[in-house]
């Protein structure tokens, strides 16, 4: 007779857990809670782009009944200061509702405290604001020549950083710029591909808006705030700081989170307010933003311009190459704007060899919502602008898109290797990657194929496209908040491990990846495990979920947290057995000499003995609960190659895309099942800024884009089946060996969707297309206009 | 959603909820997939809706004496997937099919859609081109208005504000089809053409041109349905009758998603692509 064996599940397709809970609509979020006495928050927002507040009227809204306050921002900066960013460059002050100056549509002027959320808003419908309209910035590179108007005081032709240099010949700090080899590399060029190139803007629209419930109890002098939020620890860190009280005397709580994309990394005007309301009042404030808001008042994502030129020989070597980045951020820095278009800058050298690259970044405000990270992050910015000129140059070339981009890669032996820009990779193989698009795609096949469409008149074309990204974020030197994450695990008295976690996941699947990881370091059923995470009285250290952080990051930390207990835990397994603790196995929920499984102790068994210790084992404390930082020495930079087939309609332009074939490098995988989910969902946002989403505004600083009426997301009929696959090269900077890759799938799509667009339409001799490919624009191509 | 304060009455017939608009001065709310868009943004602000959904009778297709019935609360997806109409007039479930999401198609109604009359709807040109009678019930009884007569202007129809759409009413015409440029945010028409042909003995005795998403509401396109009528159904009679499509509009919408040039250049393109639907179910 012999027991069953559990199965080891790391590496398996295990189910996620959180689904069941989630898609019956038994997940708690933050608009499910309610206290008694809570109040409701309803913002007056600015109609207009730019212009001066003249005078506010809350008179009638005071008035109604059922309204507890209403404060000005002029009110509100009484007793809130401008709210701080997280990154080192010069901001101007931003208060969380605008005392005198409105810069963008959408930026609150003032907020209604009231008993229902419906009376709230009747009330900031009853504010009556007068402005002196202001000339709305909107243009990017008219904004760098300070027209038509300065939007803030001290920042003349809107330059919010101006120009940084970095690349080769420019030391860390910026101090100085030796250009000799980038214009040797160009004086030496055989070809020079020049290209303006804009990733334009987009709206990150998760499924649940924004909300947040700050309770602050005057009698513990304690604030918990519940927010939708990536990082309740660092809502904690903010939070604190703002109202004046200690770490110790905030709890912020990160319930079900419906989806963040980056744009739940910042601690927004509407936190910062409902938790100093709540401090003045004493009450608990809730505000949740509508879908309406949610396009305006919800950082936006990308709209980077980019100049490049890229030096070449004829066979396809690249000698050089230069990137002038324009990064239009909006009206605002936020905790991170600024430092996004620098991860472009550093990704500059993507995945080649590039002997001299020269990159300049310059900020510019407009009158627009304030841009932050979105899904990528600055990096499929990069990845697009580099792609997209590697393709113009193999076309130009006449040469297979494959073979310009196997000319130039990182060779895999030159790993761990400095880049241009500053940068070291941990670790690559990029052929590797190539060749099983290349082979998964079936690529000669598919050109004939391409070839065949277009010989009987078919608009078809393929694009292909590299990446490598900065993930697993990282050393504490990169981040303002440091660079780690935090794990407890809890063996429990019944056996039963309950495990913290820093990382906040929100879609990731943590609950089920950590679980599995300690199923297998302990020997237990994955049943028998519990990943607790979001709520700083439970987490007691964290930093939070993005950058595709939390599996390199937090998983590790849970890892070595885990290494702790296990090896107290071996103790007290020892001392009840009398073995040598290095002799025992932990499997099939007992733990057991090597060779005598039978003679073992249960695992609950030794788990009661520790907390129960009659006699305490000589050196040994009771209980088993250990914890870990893990800091990673480097970023993780995890790699791919995307191929897609697309078709356009030759009448009315419309574009349709055939096929996509991706192979992914994330390292090693926990769970393929989930990484295969989280390329889907990247995938799906990465051609979805290729083909359909776009913020639009129009020349006086209005959102056009305002609903999904306008603002298309993609659905699942707009793809076909996704075909992906992965290589694994592990990273030397975590013990897992695992990258990260939640945000992969917005890299290598976008420009090979792109790519694929100018060679379906090469007919028409174009070379670049600008997304999104808007049907007019392809149809007037096709028509014989310019793109 | 978060609208102004509105009062909620739920009707048990039409007759009462006829009453109950005259009363209440309020507005009919059935799918609610029109209305209340414009209640979030406070665009409309009822002070009461009147609930029809539920009113026995008001949904559901049926054939009668030759004739095909679509009861006003019939919702999208009952019309794309209705036995009765894939079999005798496929366009009308092909259109409800392309509305919107399954979301979308799940609430929203038929009369809904004609009251509200946005100048992107596809039902309005599918409509026009079966010349479906439009059944009104108001305080002084009932009446049927012909869809060319029905749309009026942007938001315009022939319906007072105390009257309700009972429901459409048309001979069914299998050698019909509606061909549409998805606006890819909203799944409206940027260009909807539907097309009823009546053909015999390979040549086109009549036929309806419906268009919607160019103009202020759907019309007809008497120029199309000009060439059309009396031709041999072919190539070369829906390709030159195609071309006309449009071309006698001074006025043509314009958005983000389509300029004007656009979108007069897709008329004929989506009015050929539903004369060869149309053709090759005759």
């Amino acid at each position: 007779m012999s027991t069953p064996v559990l199965p080891k599940l790391v590496g398996q397709r295990v189910k996620r857990r959180e689904d069941p809970r989630l898609i019956q609509g038994l997940g708690t979020y933050v608009d499910d809670i309610k206290i008694a006495g809570m109040q409701h928050l309803a913002f007056k927002r600015s109609d207009v782009a730019h212009g001066r507040i003249v005078s506010i009227d809350v008179s009638v809204a005071q008035g109604m009944e059922g309204v507890e306050a209403v404060y000005t921002g002029a009110q509100v900066a009484e007793f809130l200061a401008p709210m701080p960013i997280g990154t080192p460059f010069p901001s101007p002050a931003h208060y969380a509702i605008a005392t005198d100056v409105v810069r963008f549509t959408g930026e609150p002027v003032a907020v209604v405290v009231a008993a229902d959320r419906y009376l709230a808003r009747d009330a900031a419908d009853a504010i009556v604001v007068r402005y002196e309209t202001l000339p709305a910035v909107i243009d990017t590179e008219l904004a760098m020549t300070g027209k038509p108007a300065q939007i803030h005081k001290d920042f003349p032709n809107n330059l919010a950083v101006p120009l940084v240099p970095s690349g080769t010949g420019v030391p860390p700090d910026g101090s100085s710029v030796d250009d000799t080899a980038v214009n040797a590399a160009f004086a030496a060029a055989e070809v020079v591909i020049s290209q303006r190139m804009l990733n334009h803007r987009l709206a990150p629209t998760a499924m649940e808006a924004r909300g947040v419930i700050a309770h602050y109890e005057p009698g513990r002098t304690a604030m918990t705030i519940w927010s939708s939020t990536q990082n309740p620890h660092i809502l904690r860190t903010m939070i604190a700081a703002m109202n004046g009280m200690g770490q110790d005397q905030v709890r912020a709580i990160a319930p079900e989170v419906g989806g963040g994309f980056g744009a739940k990394i910042n601690i927004y005007a509407e936190e910062y307010v409902a938790a100093a309301i709540s401090k003045k009042l004493g009450l608990p404030i809730k505000w949740i933003e509508d879908r309406s808001e949610a396009f305006v008042a919800t950082i936006h994502g990308r709209d980077i311009l980019c100049y490049i030129d890229l030096a070449a020989k004829r066979d396809g070597t690249v000698l050089g190459m230069k990137m002038r980045l324009i990064a239009d951020i909006g009206a605002y820095n936020m905790l991170l704007t600024a430092a996004i278009p620098t991860l472009t800058m550093l990704m500059a050298n993507a995945t080649y060899d590039i002997p001299a690259i020269r990159a300049t970044l310059t900020e510019v405000f407009t009158n627009k919502t304030p841009t932050d990270a979105y899904r990528g992050a600055g990096r499929p910015e990069a990845t697009y602008f580099v792609e997209r000129a590697m393709d113009m140059l193999a076309r130009e070339l006449n040469m297979d898109p494959a073979e310009v981009r196997r000319k130039n890669f990182i060779p895999k032996d030159k790993f761990p290797f400095q880049t241009q820009m500053g940068a070291i990779y941990d670790s690559g193989d990029y052929e590797k990657a190539l060749d099983r698009a290349l082979k998964n795609a079936k690529w000669p096949e598919l050109k004939a194929q391409r070839d065949a469409a277009k010989a009987q008149g078919r608009l078809v074309g393929l694009g292909l496209a590299m990446y490598v990204e900065v993930c697993g974020i990282g050393p504490s030197a990169s981040l303002p908040t440091g660079g780690w994450e935090h794990s407890q695990v809890t063996i429990e008295r019944d056996g039963r491990i309950s495990a913290t976690t820093g990382a906040s996941p929100h879609g990731q699947g943590n609950e089920t990846t950590f679980a599995q990881m300690l199923a297998d370091q302990f020997g237990v059923p994955f049943e028998h495990v519990t990943i607790l995470h979001g709520d700083t009285s439970v987490v007691k250290q964290g930093i939070g979920t993005f950058g595709s952080r939390s599996q390199a990051v937090g998983g590790t930390a849970l890892h070595m947290a885990g290494i702790k207990v296990k090896a107290k835990m071996a103790k007290f397994a020892a001392a009840m057995m009398e073995a040598n603790e290095e002799d025992l196995v932990f499997e099939n929920g007992k733990i057991f000499v090597k060779g005598a499984p039978a003679k073992g102790k249960t695992f609950a068994d030794v788990s009661n003995y520790a907390y129960i210790p009659v006699p305490l084992p000589p050196g040994l404390e009771p209980g088993l609960s250990e914890e870990a930082f893990f800091e990673p020495s480097n970023n993780t930079y995890p790699f791919g190659c995307h191929i897609s087939m697309l078709e356009i309609d030759r009448d009315t332009g419309e574009p349709r895309l055939l096929k996509l074939v991706a192979v992914d490098d994330a390292g090693n995988l926990i769970n393929p099942l989930i990484v295969e989910g989280q390329i889907h969902g990247g995938l799906a946002q990465g051609i979805g800024q290729a083909l359909i989403e776009e913020v639009v505004y129009n020349s006086d600083g209005q959102l056009v884009t305002g609903s999904f009426m306008d603002y298309a997301i993609p659905r699942a009929t707009d793809f076909p089946r996704f075909e992906l696959d992965s290589t694994v090269t592990p990273t030397p900077v975590n013990p897992l060996g695992a990258k990260g890759v939640g945000e992969a799938g917005t890299l290598g799509s976008t420009p090979s969707i792109v790519s694929a667009a100018v060679d379906a339409l090469s007919e028409f001799g174009v070379k670049h297309i600008d997304m999104m490919l808007r049907p007019e624009k392809l149809w007037r191509i096709i028509q014989g206009g310019k793109a | 959603v978060i609208p102004t304060t509105f009062d909620y009455h739920r009707a048990s017939s039409v007759e009462d909820a006829i009453k109950k608009l005259q009363s209440t001065g309020g507005k009919l709310l059935a799918g609610g997939h029109s209305l209340v868009p414009l209640m979030k943004l406070r665009l409309s602000e009822p002070a009461a809706l009147i609930d029809i959904a539920r009113i026995p009778g008001l949904s559901g297709i049926k054939e009668r004496d030759g004739q095909i019935e679509i009861g006003a609360a019939t919702v999208h997806h009952d019309v794309a997937s209705s036995s009765v109409l894939r079999q005798k007039c496929p366009m009308v479930s092909d259109a409800a099919g392309e509305i919107g999401d399954p979301q979308v198609r799940n609430r929203g109604t038929l009369g809904g859609s004609l009251a509200h009359s946005d100048p992107s709807a596809d039902y309005p040109a599918v409509m026009l081109a079966l010349e479906a009678g439009v059944h009104i019930t108001g305080p002084g009884g009932s009446r049927v208005v012909k869809a060319s007569d029905f749309f009026q202007d942007l938001f315009t129809v022939d319906l007072a504000s105390d009257e309700i759409i009972t429901g459409v009413q048309f001979a069914p015409v299998k050698s019909a089809a509606y061909a549409k440029l998805h606006q890819r945010a909203s799944h409206y028409a940027i260009v909807g053409v539907a097309v009823a042909l009546d053909v015999k003995n390979g040549g086109i005795q009549s036929a309806r041109v419906g268009l919607t998403g160019a103009s202020s509401h759907a019309i007809r396109l008497a120029n199309v349905e000009q060439a059309l009528a009396g031709q041999p159904l072919s190539a070369k009679t829906i390709e030159s009758a195609a071309q006309l499509a449009g071309k006698d509009l001074k006025e043509i919408n314009a958005d983000i998603h389509a300029s004007e040039s656009y979108r007069r250049a897709m008329i004929p393109v989506f009015t050929r692509r539903a004369l060869e639907g149309a053709a090759a179910r005759a």
